[in-house]
């Protein structure tokens, strides 16, 4: 057989068979349960606002994709749009009016992701910019935390009636909203009360936190189908554990710390890992493959960072949330971690001199 | 020696604009431009500190050695902005209440600085106080434009207070361009400033890009002409 008939092939000749779309794939997937659930706990609303989130977020990309010259559909179809766009419905308030997904979606990929030049290129998670920016244009909106509603109960609105509310808003929604855990915490503790004493007013259960009945946004209140999202990421290694376990590592020695030091005025970890967004962005926000860190030490300090600002800002800061702004903040940190923590070049020495030959 | 009076304005207004081109002075062009009022009031402020000293600084040029100019200049550009300072507080009492914190911060302005460096320090009395009219006026424009998008999208009115600034015969520019409009708040804020301006230095270049080929159109035109 003639050698020169064969085709070239150029290494590397094993490759993984992962694409940003297969990726993208199972983050949705991993997603599906907390979404499920979210949708149903909350009704109709949230599922229209998953919607519109997402469509705004599809047609922005589009339009800047042609806007910028390039191919359409490639990009659309990788589906990192898609993601965006629904983790950004994912942190808003369940029944949120319409105009709020909408801006939220836009803003997440024409100014977190498309101005920077695409895909890949983000110095911020997109997501993350998206929900800081309304919860600082909107704080009224944002911070409606509307009861469970679950599906099919006989309180839960019908679809028409869930179109109404995100379409031209529910009156009183304050009758049946409340604050967040987090944010009733905060308050109460302002005006003076102890924590214990605040748990039990609330009628705080750790188990409801877990499984999800609480209110809090779209689908930051099931700690543990988020979990179960989170391990799924893990086992198809689109994600490491460094991230996640060092974020909630820090959380928790934290929060346990200074819950063992007063724990009239420091709430313990476990609320503070069940309660908002911190298993959400440990797993889905913090991890973005484009925002974090490239090498494994790099990882475990951004992890840490998130933590420790997570719980500064949760702790002593003005807001009761502070997941948001501690993933912004290290992503602004990321190139400086990367450019400190290089991994020895293959064949080289640290200080990037070639091995000598041993012989 | 001729001065391109033409090219001064052009220059000052568009080519070399203070903000849109050069980029110096932001700190005053992201803090202020909450309203367009605002941003009318600190351009006319900076305009005219800028024509005072471009005036002084020429003047001065020939005595002040190479060794002190700098001081010299920030000397004479602090004077100049007390008693804009001072003029503004006692002519225009509402709207210092308004720029207040801003006004002797024009002493710290790059382009007041950038302009007595590079142009009043080498030419004559009446370039350079045109020269600093123009860069004035062209950083007013801008302020106002930023100013302007600023307010509509973040709290639906237009030129708010301008009376303040103008007079009451100018009170019909108060404008509510969104009525029950309940405020996008992130443009009032900071990150608001930087994301407008950047869509405004993206505007200029492509102007700029549509400038430019419009005149590489023409001159092929005039090449086949010369041999004809």
């Amino acid at each position: 057989m003639n050698i020169a008939m064969l085709p070239t092939v150029s290494g590397p000749h094993t490759h993984s068979t992962a694409s940003v779309s297969s990726i993208m794939g199972n983050v949705i997937l991993a997603l599906l349960p907390a979404t499920a659930f979210g949708v149903y706990l909350f009704g109709w609303p949230a599922f229209n606002l998953l919607i519109i989130t997402l469509l705004t977020s599809v047609v922005g990309e589009a339009i800047c994709l042609r806007i910028m010259h390039k191919p359409i559909w490639p990009f659309l179809g990788d589906g990192s749009a898609v993601v965006t766009g629904w983790l950004v419905a994912l942190t808003l308030p369940p029944w949120a009016p319409w105009w709020i997904a909408v801006i939220g979606g836009l803003f997440a990929i024409v100014i977190g992701k498309q101005l920077f030049g695409g895909i890949g290129q983000n110095p911020f998670n997109p997501a993350m910019l998206a929900r800081v920016m309304l919860l600082i244009a909107f704080p009224l909106e944002m911070t409606i935390w509307v009861n469970p509603h679950p599906l099919f109960s006989p309180n839960s609105p019908t679809f028409i009636e869930g179109l109404y509310i995100t379409f031209w808003g529910v009156e009183n929604i304050e009758a049946i909203s409340s604050a967040s855990l987090l944010g009733h915490l905060k308050t109460q503790l302002i005006l003076g009360h102890t924590v214990p004493e605040i748990l039990a007013a609330s009628n705080y259960s750790p188990l409801d936190s877990l499984i999800g009945f609480t209110n809090g946004s779209f689908v930051e209140t099931s700690g543990l189908l988020l979990l179960l999202g989170g391990l799924y990421l893990l086992a198809r290694k689109i994600i490491t554990w460094h991230i996640p376990f060092s974020m909630l590592a820090t959380v928790i020695l934290l929060a346990t710390i200074f819950n063992e030091y007063n724990p009239d005025r420091y709430v313990n970890a476990l609320f503070h890992v069940l309660n908002g967004g911190a298993l959400l962005a440990a797993f889905f926000i913090a991890t973005d493959l484009v925002t974090s860190p490239a090498t494994s030490l790099g990882k475990i300090i951004f992890g840490i960072g998130c933590g420790a600002i997570e719980y500064i800002i949760r702790t002593w800061g003005s807001f009761p949330e502070g997941v948001g702004f501690a993933v912004l903040l290290m992503n602004a940190l990321t190139p400086l971690i990367d450019h400190y923590l290089r991994p020895r070049i293959y064949g080289r020495t640290w200080s990037g001199q070639p091995l000598e030959d041993e012989k | 020696m001729t001065t391109d009076y033409k090219n001064i304005i052009k220059e000052g207004l568009w080519g070399n604009n203070t903000v849109l081109s050069q980029q110096l002075a932001l700190c005053p062009t992201l803090a202020v431009t909450t309203t367009a009022t605002n941003g009318l009031g600190m351009g006319l402020a900076t305009t005219l500190v800028l024509v005072a000293t471009g005036w002084i600084i020429s003047m001065v040029r020939g005595v002040v050695t190479q060794e002190v100019r700098i001081p010299v200049f920030i000397l004479l550009i602090a004077t100049t902005v007390t008693v804009a300072d001072m003029i503004i507080n006692a002519f225009l009492h509402d709207l210092y209440k308004v720029l207040g914190l801003f006004i002797p911060l024009i002493v710290t302005n790059c382009v007041i600085l950038g302009r007595a460096e590079a142009y009043a320090s080498r030419q004559k009395v009446l370039p350079s106080m045109l020269d600093g009219l123009m860069m004035g006026l062209g950083f007013t424009a801008v302020l106002v434009v930023l100013g302007m998008i600023r307010e509509i999208i973040g709290s639906g009115t237009l030129f708010a207070n301008a009376s303040l600034l103008l007079g009451q015969t100018f009170a019909f520019l108060e404008l509510t361009v969104i009525p029950n409009y309940k405020g996008y708040l992130i443009m009032i804020l900071p990150p608001g400033g930087f994301l407008v301006f950047g869509f405004l230095m993206a505007a200029k270049r492509l102007i700029d890009q549509e400038l430019e080929r419009r005149n590489s159109l023409v001159i092929p035109l005039k090449v086949i002409d010369v041999p004809a």
